[in-house]
């Protein structure tokens, strides 16, 4: 109970600081050396499930550290795309690419369900995300560094059956973080919280992208979501790319402001469209 | 307020030291309405002896050492017929949780093994054996082994795949996997096994020694009806009540010790 009264708290610092993720993003561009994100290719991807082909041709490319989200109807392919970029499925056709070699610790992946380990503390889960370094000396002084990041610290000795549905996803999302990932694939982080949990959820990955650069894809239902987050919103309709919109509003982002719901509204119509034809 | 909170919550607030003794007032109070039945002469002393009666004879046998050498038999064989049975149930349910092959291979003929009463073994076993040590061991063993070899093999069987997947993304080896993921996920599983194991071993325990055995619990009672001394049926039936209790204590307390993280191991 007392959980729901303050749930918000961790996040009010990013609501403080309104320039803070503006500010990060020029020294980040100041910076000669290249942004810590990784760029994205993909070429003429497909991917079917038997006889189903749910990706039919994909071509994209992500500039590194920008930040994207996927968005389209139930069952359009865009978390099979994930999955793909991931290294969770084979790939049918088609190449994904990263701009050179990869560790596996640079790509990371965040599910809806946190997916912790119940038998394992807050921050030995969270040591999990270090891959092949889980055994180093350094482990558990990362992991905290990263629990301190979203605002766990305090519960570092929990098991996570004692934490709320928003903590759970904030130690998966400290796991994700860990390894210091330069691509980072959200399968809709949010879609199992509440309204609010989800408005606090998004400051934090918003603040954590600002300061780590990393090049996030977002793959969510939620469009308002996306418009809020993304620096580019695909809509994938049919295994396709239909719309690649661009979205050109300064962070930090009001929710509910007049451009942001103007876009939303843009983006729902396209997506309505196509579910009322044929 | 979660929902496991909320069902650990619904089990009431955990009891005090103190209000330990609640479960004890039922068994107290039947031997004290025993007592007295006896007592008043309702119930015959040779239908059933008075508990005073029942402790006497038990003092008796304390005294002489047959009863602290009959327990100590019983409690050895089944301890390494859980041993034995239990560890290759076990080793089959891991086996056969984790390779499709090996469950390929035996899990048919062991589903058949399973629907023999391992009790109507005992003409054979004794053929087989004898009346010696290995006829109980073997029983026990067999008796054993289906609860854990099933509770093993579910256990694995429902670990969430995608705390598996999890464990791949992040680069765990396969024998990291098992060790981190797949044995703790199991564990709660077979320690239901575990359990159910216990009540059998006691079980095969008391039949095999009653039917085929020159020492142990069961055979105490086998001679004490012979001789007409009802007390000792009656004392050596109560002490299997009392060692399968504390064996289901022990099971419980290891339970909670390896399971601190389950909800419903958790202190409120």
């Amino acid at each position: 109970m007392q959980e729901a009264l303050h749930f918000g708290l961790p996040d009010a610092e990013a609501v403080g600081r309104v320039d803070y993720i503006e500010q990060a993003r020029r020294l980040r561009r100041a910076s000669s050396a290249s942004s810590h994100g990784l760029p994205l290719t993909i070429r003429a991807l497909r991917k079917s499930f038997g006889d189903n082909e749910v990706l039919r041709g994909i071509d994209l490319h992500v500039p590194a550290g920008q930040f994207v989200a996927i968005v389209g109807r139930s069952g359009c392919g865009k978390s099979t795309l994930l999955r793909l970029i991931a290294g969770l499925e084979s790939i049918d056709a088609g190449t994904v690419s990263f701009g050179g070699e990869t560790q596996p610790e640079d790509i990371r992946v965040m599910f809806q369900e946190p997916r912790l380990l119940p038998w394992a503390r807050v921050i030995s889960n969270v040591e999990v995300g270090l891959g092949r370094d889980r055994a180093s000396v350094g482990a558990s002084a990362r992991a905290e560094k990263a629990l301190i990041e979203v605002g766990l610290r305090d519960k570092r000795v929990e098991w996570p059956a004692a934490l709320s549905g928003g903590q759970k996803q904030r130690v998966a999302l400290a796991r994700a973080l860990v390894s210091d990932p330069r691509v980072l694939a959200f399968d809709e982080p949010l879609g199992a919280l509440d309204a609010l949990t989800r408005i606090s959820m998004q400051r934090l990955l918003e603040r954590v992208w600002g300061e780590q650069a990393f090049t996030a894809i977002l793959v969510t239902h939620d469009v308002s979501e996306a418009v809020t987050l993304a620096d580019r919103i695909l809509v994938i309709e049919d295994g396709r790319i239909a719309h690649d919109v661009t979205v050109d509003i300064r962070r930090p982002r009001e929710r509910g402001s007049a451009d942001l719901a103007a876009l939303e509204g843009s983006i729902l119509r396209h997506l309505l469209n196509t579910a009322d034809s044929p | 307020m979660s929902l496991t909170e909320s069902i650990a919550r619904l089990r009431g607030p955990r009891l005090p030291r103190a209000d330990g003794l609640i479960p004890w007032i039922v068994p107290a109070a039947i031997v004290l309405i025993w007592q007295v039945a006896c007592a008043t002469g309702f119930v015959p002393a040779r239908v059933l002896p008075a508990p005073s009666d029942v402790a006497l004879a038990g003092w008796k046998l304390l005294l002489s050492g047959e009863l602290a050498r009959n327990i100590w038999v019983s409690f050895w064989r089944a301890s390494a017929g859980l041993l034995v049975g239990g560890g290759i149930g076990f080793a089959f349910g891991l086996a056969n949780g984790l390779s499709q092959l090996s469950s390929k291979l035996t899990d048919t003929t062991l589903q058949m093994v399973r629907n023999i009463p391992h009790l109507a073994l005992i003409p054979l076993v004794i053929l087989w054996f004898g009346i010696d040590e290995s006829a109980k061991l073997f029983l026990v063993a067999l008796g054993v082994f289906f609860p854990i070899y099933l509770n093993t093999l579910h256990g694995i069987r429902t670990v969430d795949p995608q705390l598996i997947e999890m464990g791949r993304i992040y680069g765990m080896s396969d024998p990291e996997l098992f060790r981190r993921v797949i044995f703790p996920g199991a564990l709660p599983s077979i320690f239901v096994g575990l359990r159910f194991a216990l009540g059998i071993m006691w079980l095969t325990l008391i039949v095999a020694e009653a039917i085929a055995a020159s020492s142990g619990l069961g055979y105490m009672a086998m001679q004490a009806r012979e001789f007409m001394q009802i007390d000792v049926v009656v004392l050596s039936i109560l002490i299997y009540a009392l060692l399968g209790k504390l064996a289901d204590s022990a099971s419980r307390a290891l339970e909670r010790l390896t399971l601190s993280w389950h909800p419903a191991f958790q202190k409120h």
